[in-house]
């Protein structure tokens, strides 16, 4: 392997090591923030965008995805998007039942 | 002929296959995932009362587990990186590190977390919240598990490979990486969603 | 040995002599294939399952349905169950995808093998796996499982023979999604150079949506397995309900608070992309063949790949089609009802497509031609049947009677195995360098033909007069099902003589094998690389001597450029 690639691995070693404190910080404070006496809504709220913070940098850096090809984004982005075709189906089908079961 | 682009990428896409692979198989983990996690919102939303996780599980014991997990993928990248950087004994040191701290996931979470909830005569089929919990949490476990035996070969018999075909070692750590974030990823969402909401 | 485990699981069953006596002849079939490749390997295994699913439904149909029925309710149940199951996951997947997948889509892009071929093996004996222990619980205290291959909780829950059927269908999900991932992989690496995506033949394209609808929509299922796996030994609710009463007691073993429509709507999430895997394939198959056969280029290729690309995706927003009766409210069964009826432009775009291409072409009416041929009007008419289904009004009538059950079979028995017997008589060369043959194929055509009406034709009236799909005497106790029990009899002769009618077909298969004469590499004059730039059979290491390459599109035929009417796909165009 030739220089630059060991330059630019130890420019990644730097973002990793940056991800991690970001990682180590947003847990702490997602444990802190789910003790104040926020509304259960608000609450849900706040923890899945920290989730959301934390997973996007894993994904981006750990698994390179910000610097990844198009391909992989775009299975991805089916994947994701039919996931949520799922959850909302499946929940807005069953909020608009006529006979409730449970 | 011989089977094409195992090694190099392909040009017009970009990648070699199992990059590819690997991303497909995530996908299908997303889907999987994804699932139990409609399940966990729609069996919440029509229940009449939903325990508080933070009530029922172990906060600290789960983020010092969600620690343990992100140190784990610092570890699983600062080994593919080593390889990058032809250091070979630093990347056994990391590999090692990373099978080392999810074994200390898998065991925190048995027998500090699993035992002491079946002492207290908590199962899954106490209520729906402690079900899903355990089968989403077992379900993790498994895929750690999996990690682990994964990343032990690689650090073990499987690092024979380095000698005879560095680049496809190094592409088989980045796809074996690629698995450990994600599982790290799933926990990242599991955590806050069972334990502190 | 197998008896005695099968008193165990049955006890009051008297022993189904009939069921032992045919399977030798099965295993006949099956052992051709051995020794061959790994193609092959599938194809043996997915004829072994057939061949027991049709023998459990010519069991079911000659003994219960007939008035004097001897078989016990239970046991009908779990012949019902298992003949959806095995057909469906275990039959038509694994050959359609497993088999001819790949056999054919290496060689069809000019790729030396799968992409990952540990995978492949890896992915073939957890299907095996998974096959063996779904077929072994006939024999296990309890017996094979009695939900339907739905399995719709809470029932499913509760019943006996279910928790082998879920430990099963996780081994076969887990190997179809190891499949898929190495399907997608090749396809999209290992095309060879020239190999653009718009010269792709139509197969190609078929098994690529296949597979993506194979990779997202199993994993719910299986995580829908895993809860019901975890309901039974566990005895969680996730799908079952509070305060639930069976036969007249109430459970309370379950604490309850989950929701049984939950695991239809997990199920159905597969299963309704699960019906399009079960007939990609098969179109992709008879696309090649009308092709072929009609010795024309298919008529707007463009438009059949962007139709089929957008059925894949459409197929995972209508599932509840499926659920109209639970109780839907209207919003919801509007908007199923909405994406049903647009789901069915692309399958009619595709149909008419195929119909066009037949147009001015030099028809060869051979033995796969004829299969090809059938499948067309035969799909329509499974495709129309399932128009009335979509719309909640008439579904609330029509669904689970017999009508949905010769709606699906008209898309799945004169659909997709007539496609895949078409791909049979057309790849046989191909396997085995030897041709199938044709006045013993045409015999099992007609017959086939004609019985396959026989037997499902006549489902539509009864379903019509509401006899309900799944009654273990065929409706002799239901007063408003008299007028129309005869039909009956229709169905059960027709279908011992469509089983007589495959007879010709195995000898043909055993002759050929034996005694055929070797024919040249390119039997059919076809244009793709299978044919054009491969021995038949291909080379075991590597299918091509050399690297292909592709200059033009899949099919072009009739161009005389080189004096001949087809120009294979890597020969460049003069002039
Ligand atoms: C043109 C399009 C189609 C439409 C509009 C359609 C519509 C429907 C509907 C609404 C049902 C539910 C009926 C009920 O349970 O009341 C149904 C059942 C079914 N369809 Fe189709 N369908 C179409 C094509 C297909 C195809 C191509 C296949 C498969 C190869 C297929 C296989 C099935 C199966 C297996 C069932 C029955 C499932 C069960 O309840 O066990 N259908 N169809
Ligand atoms: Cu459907």
């Amino acid at each position: 392997m030739e220089n630059t690639d060991v330059q630019e691995v130890k420019r990644h070693i730097r973002v990793y090591l940056y991800t991690f404190s970001a990682l180590a910080v947003l847990t702490v404070v997602t444990v802190a923030a789910a003790s104040l006496n926020v509304a259960v809504g608000t609450g849900i709220f706040i923890a899945m965008v920290i989730a959301t913070v934390k997973g996007t940098l894993v994904a981006g850096n750990f698994m390179h995805l910000f610097s990844e090809k198009k391909l992989v984004y775009l299975v991805l982005i089916i994947t994701v998007f039919l996931f949520f075709v799922m959850l909302c189906i499946i929940l807005s089908t069953i909020n608009d039942q006529v006979l409730s079961v449970s | 002929m011989e089977i094409p682009y195992t090694v190099s990428p392909r040009p017009d896409t970009g990648i070699h296959n199992g990059k590819l692979g690997i991303w497909l198989f995530l996908a299908s983990e997303v889907m999987l995932f994804g699932a139990l996690f409609s399940t966990y919102i729609l069996l919440r939303t029509s229940a009449i009362d939903w325990p508080l996780g933070s009530d029922n599980l172990n906060v600290p014991l789960g983020t010092f587990n969600t620690l343990i997990l992100i140190i784990s993928s610092v570890t699983m990248v600062m080994a593919w990186a080593s390889l990058m950087m032809k250091d070979f004994k630093k990347y056994k040191l990391y590999m090692g590190l990373t099978i080392f701290l999810g074994i200390l996931f898998l065991v925190v979470k048995i027998a500090f977390e699993y035992a002491p909830k079946f002492a207290h005569h908590h199962y899954p089929s106490t209520n729906t919240f402690f079900g899903i919990y355990f089968v989403l949490t077992g379900l993790h476990a498994l895929h750690v598990l999996g990690g682990i035996l994964v990343n032990g070969y690689f650090w073990g018999p499987g690092s024979k490979m380095w000698k005879k075909a560095p680049q496809q070692f190094i592409n088989r750590i980045e796809i074996a990486g690629l698995y450990w974030h994600f599982v790290d990823l799933v926990w990242i969402f599991l955590f806050p969603t069972l334990y502190l909401l | 040995m197998a008896l005695m485990r099968w008193q165990l699981a049955y006890p009051e069953q008297p022993i189904p002599w009939k069921v032992f006596a045919l399977v030798p002849m099965l295993v006949g079939v099956v052992v051709f294939f051995i020794g061959r490749r790994k193609g092959p390997y599938l194809s043996m295994a997915g004829f072994i399952f057939i061949g027991i699913g049709l023998l459990i439904w010519y069991f079911v149909l000659g003994e219960t349905r007939m008035p004097e029925g001897v078989m016990l309710p239970e046991f009908y149940n779990s012949l019902g169950a298992m003949h959806g199951t095995i057909m469906v996951f275990l039959g038509i997947v694994p050959l359609s995808v497993g088999a001819f997948g790949n056999y054919v889509l290496p060689l069809q892009i000019g790729a030396p093998d799968m992409a990952f071929p540990k995978l492949n093996m890896a992915s073939y004996w957890v299907f095996l796996l998974g096959g063996i222990m779904m077929l072994s619980s006939f024999f296990l205290p309890g017996g094979a499982a009695q939900s339907g291959w739905t399995s719709y909780a809470p029932l499913a829950v509760i019943s006996p023979g279910q928790t082998v059927w879920l430990i099963s269908m996780i081994c076969i999900i887990t190997s179809s999604l190891l499949g898929a991932v190495n399907f997608i992989t090749t396809i999209i690496q290992l095309r060879t150079k020239g190999m653009t995506w718009m010269r792709l033949p139509f197969f190609v394209w078929a098994q690529l949506v296949t597979s993506f609808l194979l990779l997202l929509a199993f994993p719910p299922l299986e995580a829908a397995a895993v809860l019901q796996l975890m309901d039974r030994l566990a005895s969680t609710s996730f799908f079952m309900p509070s305060g639930l009463v069976v036969s007249g007691q109430v459970l309370t073993e379950y604490t309850g608070g989950g929701s049984p429509l939950l695991w239809q709507h997990l199920f159905w999430f597969l299963a309704h992309p699960e019906v399009y895997v079960l007939i990609l394939p098969a179109m992709g198959i008879v696309a090649e063949v009308i092709a072929n056969n009609s010795r024309k280029p298919l008529w707007g290729y463009n438009s059949l790949v962007y139709a089929t690309v957008f059925l894949g995706f459409m197929s995972f927003i209508v599932w509840a089609h499926h659920m109209f009766l639970t109780g839907m409210g209207a919003t919801m069964a509007t908007f199923f009802q909405t994406t049903t009826m647009i789901i069915s432009i692309p399958s009619i775009i595709i149909l008419t497509a195929l119909f066009i291409s037949l147009w001015g072409g030099s028809i060869r009416f051979n033995t796969p031609m004829l299969f090809a041929l059938a499948f067309l009007p035969m799909f329509g008419i499974g495709g129309l049947t399932g128009l009335p289904l979509g719309l909640a009004p008439s579904d609330i009538h029509l669904h689970d009677t017999y009508y949905v059950i010769g709606h699906f079979h008209y898309v799945v028995a004169p659909g997709t195995i007539f496609a895949l017997l078409a791909g049979i008589y057309y790849w046989f060369p191909k396997m085995t360098g030897k041709l199938l043959n044709e006045k013993l194929g045409k015999v099992h055509f007609w017959g086939s033909f004609v019985f396959m009406n026989g037997v499902f034709s006549p489902m539509f009236i009864q379903g019509f007069a509401g006899i309900s799909r799944r009654l273990w005497d065929g409706g002799t106790t239901y007063l408003h099902a008299q007028p129309y029990l005869y039909l009956n009899e229709m169905i059960s002769v027709s279908a011992w003589l469509l089983g007589i009618f495959q007879i010709p077909f195995v000898i043909n298969l055993v002759w050929t094998l034996a005694k055929g004469k070797k024919v040249g590499d390119n039997v059919w004059e076809a244009t793709t690389l299978e044919w054009s730039a491969a021995p038949s059979p291909p080379v075991p290491h590597g299918n091509f001597k050399s690297e292909p390459e592709v200059y033009h599109p899949a099919y072009e035929y009739s161009l005389k450029s080189n004096g001949r009417d087809y120009t294979p796909q890597n020969e460049p165009l003069k002039g």
